[in-house]
């Protein structure tokens, strides 16, 4: 399996997502965001978390531009798998791939730490592995986490499946760190080929570390391959 | 020369913490009578152009595509 990392100035996560997916057996390559094609044989494709841009104007809008981004709508088109973690997440939903908007977090401050977080579908390649209402344990690090759509995009969400992973206490039951619509903290498009998260499963690779929930999540792409 | 003066804030029926946190410091600083705070943003851009309608289908197509996210902002352009 082949997963391909997108680059741009001010990314921070590339290296940790690149020992990830090796840890999994995968193959990868770092391509930087002027590259204006993405490698042939890519299984998946990896937008990383970071500050593309220094998070200048708002987090990601800067990225969408970017020369590889053409390339990236292409093959999410064509049905490729795409996966944005984090600031990821923002690109996403800037370029349109994704449904809704990443607002500053309700309490204002950067929030980093680990948070549980609950399954809430899992018909995906992405969280194939776990079950429904599983609690994984998987770290955040971000100010703009606060995911927003409006009433009728909600809607949508729901009766497609297409909300993945909602923050949640260790019990399971809602607890919200930064202020998202229905606690969201990841969401695919209707396709669902194209998956979006907050968290960082990446940095949830080893139980001595903190958690290898992130393992699971990962696989799933591994597997669908 | 055209200046574009764009005001960029958050839609109305969303929540604007950074708003409401500038509230609540004018509350405690005991400045009565505010009833809302609203924070936005504003980019100033100077357009070589004379023409008042291309410099206004210009940044509003600026607007759409990169200076406001509308999933959740709105802007309002002044031309001077």
């Amino acid at each position: 399996m082949k997963v391909s990392i997108l680059q741009f100035p001010g990314t921070n996560c590339e290296y940790d997502t690149q020992h990830a997916f090796e840890k999994l057996g995968a193959q990868t390559e770092i391509v930087w965001h002027k590259s204006e094609t993405i490698p042939e044989d890519t299984d998946l494709l990896v937008v990383a978390g970071g500050f593309s841009y220094g998070d200048y104007l708002r987090s990601g809008a800067i990225a969408k531009f970017s020369p590889v981004m053409q390339a990236v709508s292409s093959y999410a088109k064509d049905g490729g798998k795409v996966l944005g973690i984090c600031n990821g997440f923002q690109v996403l939903t800037e370029a349109g791939l994704l449904p809704g908007a990443l607002k500053r977090n309700d309490g204002l401050h950067f929030i980093s730490k680990h948070h549980t977080l609950k399954v809430e579908n899992n018909d995906n390649v992405f969280l194939k592995k776990l079950e429904k209402s599983d609690i994984v344990n998987i770290p955040i690090a971000h100010h703009d986490g606060n995911y927003y759509i409006d009433d009728e995009g909600l809607k949508e969400l729901h009766a497609n499946n297409q909300i993945l992973l909602t923050y949640c206490d260790a019990d399971g039951n809602i607890s919200n760190p930064n202020g998202s619509v229905e606690s969201i903290a990841g969401v695919c498009n209707k396709e669902k080929n194209v998956f979006g998260l907050m968290p960082h499963p990446e940095r949830a690779m080893e139980v001595i570390l903190g958690s290898d929930d992130g393992v699971k999540m990962l696989e799933g792409f591994i597997e669908s391959c | 020369m055209i200046k574009a003066i764009v005001n960029i804030s958050l839609k109305a029926g969303v929540l604007d913490s950074q708003g409401k946190a500038v509230h609540h410091a004018l509350d405690s600083l005991h400045f009565e009578g505010v009833k809302d705070v609203r924070v936005g943003k504003q980019i100033v851009l100077q357009l070589d152009t004379d023409d008042k309608a291309k410099a206004m289908s210009d940044v509003e197509k600026m607007c759409e595509e990169i200076l406001a996210n509308t999933v959740i902002e709105d802007y309002d352009i002044e031309l001077v």
